[in-house]
């Protein structure tokens, strides 16, 4: 089912959370809302699944105005950060919640939650409460109990947000995997631009209530439309008036064109790659990414003076001329 | 050491102030033997002030729930500007003198009242008999329901009942199966504490009731009745009945309090 946001303003008090958004997600699509805290995307997201209206504009669904529709009639299932399981009932009542309250006969819902069981591998813990499963656990809970229903949408409000890195990592993989199996139309919104890269097929950036860019992970990274896209999607430094990637740094022991001196700081060594954080000449710090073998080709040492240079295809003029980078990443 | 103080202190406090006297009607109470206990208990005007206590508790209690529950919803769930006016009411009959809302009672419904003139039109008696006891009841236990139920709504948040809203659940469905799962124990536990205050309302009522004995005699204006008429032993007998009914009403509450959020 195809989603479509016109032009749709909310406020909560003096905040604007999203101010004239507007996307096309496609049917069967996976979509990431990416930005950060306040960006508007969780509430873009809610209006989406009719638990928020917006002040203006427009929701359709499948073609339908949906603007003002009731949540239960919208069809979509809804994954929350905190999990919102159902304390008082059992892992199976869970799953099977929007099933009874659909009044389906007893027999196709329990052939339907043993299937959903399996499928998020929780079999053997129908009988069990919400408490007495991980985060993990619980989040492949409230996903089952989202789809039971069949919706036609799937929405997840930072899903993985509250799990540790490996749990978030298997997930995001299994979420995935079930998208290329259902090709149910999913938006998931992410803070995390490694998330939204690796599971998206296409993204979202949000920023202040806008969207800035809408493209698929590649796309964003090597042509982000400005400052802020570029520097909230991989790392970004400014180098000579120019926002540049850290790996399109090149770092050489003699002077040459376009070099700038700089002083090495710190050499942190990430497995393959090196990262060489340094001061230029003017005192403004910066940092490079090499591979190790480069690093150890240049014998980098602290305090050494090294000529830092960007790559000939990067060298050109920052894309929003000026201004401050903000201050996102890390 | 400093711990060992601070629990004398506190387990010398409770037995000056709440196990002394206490202690004391029991023995007041059984001082000249059982027999005469015995018939100030069976004493059909007695046993009638019982009856009338545990009807008029019977009538509020249910009520209370009720509306406690639809406040306490209102207060939390309702995004309007005036829920803080409406949580500020709820917790109006702590802050009232129990004499005072007897009072107030008695103007709006004694025979000048605003209300009273229109109810004796159409031949009811509100002052002076049960219906008058029930409004005074209901009025001084309103706050323990609500009172219990607003922070667990609070803690619980609203993610579930809108995970429920998704799930294609109804506002109904989703306050029986997912909201009254979830604020149970709070409910029982307000209900336990309304029912002992109603046990126990003596103010509001003693103003509305006009003591007529047998009739609109609750057991608490019993006590004092027969306080009154220098029948010691009738009035400490009550007393002692009463205060088994509130032991009862507290061990319930302590065996119902959920072990996980002990």
């Amino acid at each position: 089912m195809s989603i479509e946001v016109r032009s749709v303003s909310k406020r909560f008090g003096s905040f604007q959370a999203l101010d004239d958004v507007s996307i096309d997600v496609g049917s069967g699509s996976l979509t990431a809302l990416l930005g950060p805290s306040g960006s508007g995307k969780s509430t873009l997201l809610r209006i989406i699944a009719g638990l928020e209206e917006p002040d203006s504009g427009e929701i359709r669904l499948a073609g339908e105005d949906a603007t003002v529709l009731a949540p239960q009639k919208r069809g979509v299932g809804f994954v929350f950060q905190h999990y919102a399981a159902f304390k008082h009932m059992t892992v199976r009542d869970n799953v099977a919640f929007g099933l009874k309250i659909r009044k389906r006969p007893k027999d196709e819902i329990g052939g339907r939650v043993d299937e959903l069981l399996a499928l998020v591998q929780l079999q053997g813990f129908g009988h069990r409460y919400p408490a007495q499963l991980s985060g993990g656990q619980r989040q492949r809970m409230a996903l089952a109990r989202a789809l039971a229903p069949e919706p036609k949408v799937l929405l997840l409000d930072e899903p993985f947000g509250a799990l540790d890195a490996r749990v978030r990592a298997e997930l995001r993989a299994w979420l995935r995997k079930l998208h290329d199996e259902t090709h149910t139309t999913t938006v998931f919104v992410t803070h995390d631009q490694e998330e939204a890269m690796e599971v998206a097929d296409s993204v979202v950036v949000m920023n202040g209530g806008r969207v800035e860019q809408v493209a698929g992970p590649r796309e964003l990274y090597d042509a982000p439309v400005n400052d802020f896209v570029m520097t909230f999607v991989g790392e970004a430094i400014r180098f000579d008036g120019a926002l540049v990637r850290p790996h399109d740094l090149e770092l050489s022991l003699e002077p040459g064109e376009w070099t700038r001196e700089a002083q090495v700081e710190r050499i942190v060594h990430f497995g393959f790659q090196v990262r060489c954080e340094l001061v230029d000449e003017d005192g403004v710090e910066l940092f490079a990414q090499l591979t190790r073998d480069q690093a150890e080709e240049l014998e980098l040492e602290p305090g050494q003076i090294v000529f830092v240079r960007a790559r000939e295809s990067v060298r050109r003029p920052g894309v929003g001329v000026g201004g401050e980078l903000p201050n996102v990443g890390g | 050491m400093r711990r060992l103080g601070l629990r004398s202190v506190a387990i010398v406090y409770l037995l000056a102030v709440l196990l002394g006297p206490l202690a004391m009607v029991f023995y007041r109470a059984f001082e000249n033997g059982l027999q005469p206990l015995w018939q100030s208990l069976t004493d059909p005007n007695t046993i009638h002030a019982f009856e009338l206590t545990l009807e008029i508790t019977a009538i509020a209690v249910p009520i209370n729930t009720v509306f406690g529950v639809v406040c306490a919803l209102t207060i939390v769930r309702q995004r309007f500007p005036g829920a803080g006016i409406v949580n500020a009411i709820v917790d109006l009959p702590l802050a009232l003198s129990p004499v005072v809302v007897g009072l107030m009672l008695f103007l709006l419904y004694g025979r000048t009242g605003w209300f009273g003139t229109w109810f004796s039109d159409h031949g009811m008696q509100i002052l002076f008999a049960t219906p008058a006891m029930v409004i005074a009841t209901i009025f001084v236990s309103l706050p323990f329901v609500a009172r219990e139920v607003v922070p667990t709504l609070r803690e619980i948040g609203d993610e579930q009942e809108q995970a429920a809203h998704t799930l294609g659940a109804s506002g109904w469905q989703t306050f029986w199966r997912v909201t009254l799962p979830s604020i149970r124990w709070a409910v029982i536990y307000g209900v336990v504490l309304t029912t002992a205050r109603c046990l126990g309302e003596y103010g509001a009522v003693a103003v509305v009731s006009g003591h007529i004995e047998g009739k609109t005699e609750t057991a608490t204006l019993r006590v004092q009745d027969y306080y009154e008429n220098f029948n010691s032993t009738g009035a400490y007998g009550i007393a002692i009945v009463l205060a088994a009914l509130s032991v009862l009403v507290l061990i319930a509450m302590t065996l119902l309090k959920p072990k996980e959020t002990a």
